[in-house]
């Protein structure tokens, strides 16, 4: 089973979220990059452990510039056996999702892994383009998967529960809590990952369907107005009459 | 413009966010809407005060296939000449909307919060609410996943004259094996008001208090992320990054701390009341009213209160 999981760079949760350039660009001045936490714990570590018991190969793909390079290291370090980098700065999520597909098709992968969204731009995108663009099944929010021959088993949430699905191979997921827990490098792992190959490729021309073009921080909320426990009457007045909520 | 808009009607009823699709596309241009699922006619007739001038129905397609669904959506597309297709930003959405911004290379603006500007820019929300993107789109043909609960509903009268629709969308490539339903009577991700709890409420044989303030306010519970680890409260509940983020109008919290991760899954709600012993919280610091008191204390206190607020009216 060939396993492809999309691994992207993100600034870290706890980040000073901040705009440059007339706030047209995110400031990564002090900032520390990590791997989006859902391709990571989520994509990645469910298409280790599936590799880990059936047998095949993972490979991560990001498309981004050589300053991506650390965060592949770690994706390898983590288990994957090989990388892939589009040498390009990620332009919008059609270009990326392009370069993806593009790659996928010519290498026959199995299952395409994705998180369910970056915790940066939030869109949720990259998982369903890819399905289009390879013409696969695509199965979002994922919790759960489990593959007997070319048929997987999944969970995945719905409006008011959750739906178990069969599908075969070859299909996207997005991949959402409950897939896998956290795995943390080892020193071995850290190690290997110096070694493992990770191939640069050109990118293949696409042009942006959409941009941002200036980003906004939200207003500042004012402060919080206190109310005592014993007056909690006054809380549902001010909720009644001020906030206009009940 | 021509607008297209999708809304899910599987569960055959008509939901509040999908009537704010179909207001918002009627703020844009002429608005059709495309459903699939068994729902009645009935149902989809108040499409009509919301702005749809028609209604396309297709009884057959199930949700489960993204790909059915887009092929679905692609040919209402076409049939109304749409340059413009809008989707709710929720679990349906997520699914859809990438595949069908791919099949038409219509720029995909996700987590939209407010109508397009005179320049066709549109407001979104990024960085996990921490900030806003202002997007634009180059293609001539877009998709817009509007954010549930975030512009306001605009009762607009039109004809929503309601037809079937059945184009060919091929064999679906997913099967469905099983559906387990949750549990509760207001839907979190619907819900105008939600009442919260977190591990300061100790065990999950204390939650009584969190049901009986949101049954008597008509809301919606949820909890944070270490009370559903532990197994107090369904998955299901849980808010914050790695669970669901909502944005009712009131978020009432009581027993969570407000760590950045939870902050992320509510900090879109209008107005948010913190409930907390510690003064030190970090909640307090996004809340709009704060209490610095026992959530055992003052849960029941607020039910009566709010009790005798509706006895009033």
């Amino acid at each position: 089973m060939k396993f492809l999981v999309c691994i992207s760079k993100v600034p870290d949760t706890t980040s000073k979220i901040d705009f440059t350039d007339n706030n047209s660009k995110f400031n990564e001045a002090g900032v520390q990059f990590i791997v989006n936490p859902y391709d990571e714990w989520y994509a990645l570590v469910r298409a280790l452990e599936l590799k880990e018991s059936l047998g095949g190969s993972v490979t991560t793909i990001t498309v981004g510039p050589a300053t991506d390079e650390p965060i592949i290291r770690k994706a390898l370090a983590i288990g994957a056996d090989n990388a892939v980098r589009i040498n390009a700065e990620p332009g919008d999520a059609y270009f990326t999702a392009h370069q993806i597909a593009e790659y996928a098709k010519a290498n026959a992968f199995d299952v395409v892994l994705t998180g369910k969204e970056t915790i940066n731009y939030n869109g949720s995108q990259i998982g369903g383009m890819v399905a289009e663009l390879m013409g696969t099944p695509y199965i979002s929010l994922a919790t759960k998967m489990d593959l007997n021959g070319n048929t997987a088993t999944l969970e995945k949430e719905m409006v008011g529960g959750v739906e178990i699905v069969e599908v075969n191979t070859p299909f996207v997921l997005s991949a959402a809590k409950g897939m896998a827990e956290q795995r943390i490098p080892n020193m071995r792992g850290i190690m290997a990952a110096r070694t493992k190959p990770l191939e640069v490729i050109e990118p293949v021309p696409c042009d942006d369907l959409t941009s941002f073009v200036s980003f906004e921080l939200p207003p500042e909320k004012s402060e919080v107005k206190l109310v005592d426990a014993d007056n909690i009457g006054e809380l549902v007045n001010l909720l009644h009459n001020e906030a206009k909520v009940i | 413009m021509s607008v297209l808009v999708y809304i899910d009607t599987l569960g055959g009823t008509v939901t509040k966010n999908s009537l704010g699709a179909v207001s918002y596309g009627a703020q844009i241009g002429s608005t059709t809407v495309v459903t699939n699922g068994r729902v009645d006619a009935s149902e989809l007739e108040q499409l009509k005060n919301y702005g749809a001038e028609k209604v396309l129905v297709n009884r057959s397609v199930e949700g489960a296939d993204a790909s059915q669904l887009t092929k679905l959506i692609v040919a209402a597309a076409e049939q109304v000449g749409a340059d413009t297709i809008i989707f709710t930003n929720d679990l349906t959405g997520k699914a859809v909307a990438p595949r069908v911004s791919a099949n038409l290379k219509a720029g995909l603006v996700s987590g939209a919060i407010a109508l397009p500007e005179a320049d066709g820019s549109i407001k979104t929300n990024v960085f996990s609410g921490k900030a806003f993107g202002i997007m634009k789109v180059h293609s001539p043909k877009r998709v817009i996943s509007l954010t549930p609960n975030a512009t306001e509903i605009k009762e607009i009268s039109a004809a929503g004259s309601v037809e079937e629709f059945s184009p060919e969308v091929g064999t679906p490539g997913v099967t469905v094996k099983e559906v387990k339903k949750q549990e509760g009577d207001v839907l979190l991700t619907e819900a105008e008001l939600v009442v919260s709890a977190g591990r300061g409420l100790k065990g999950p044989e204390n939650w009584g208090i969190v049901e009986d303030l949101a049954k008597t306010l008509g809301a919606a519970t949820a909890c944070s992320r270490p009370v559903s680890d532990i197994g107090w409260r369904p998955h299901h509940e849980h808010v914050g990054q790695t669970g669901i983020a909502i944005r009712p109008n009131l978020y009432i919290a009581a027993g969570i701390s407000g760590a950045i991760q939870h902050l992320a899954g509510v900090n879109g709600s209008k107005v948010i009341v913190v409930i907390n012993t510690d003064p030190e919280a970090p909640f307090f610091k996004a809340a709009d009213y704060g209490v610095v008191g026992d959530a055992f204390d003052v849960l029941p206190k607020l039910n009566e209160e709010i009790k005798k607020l509706q006895a009033q009216s």
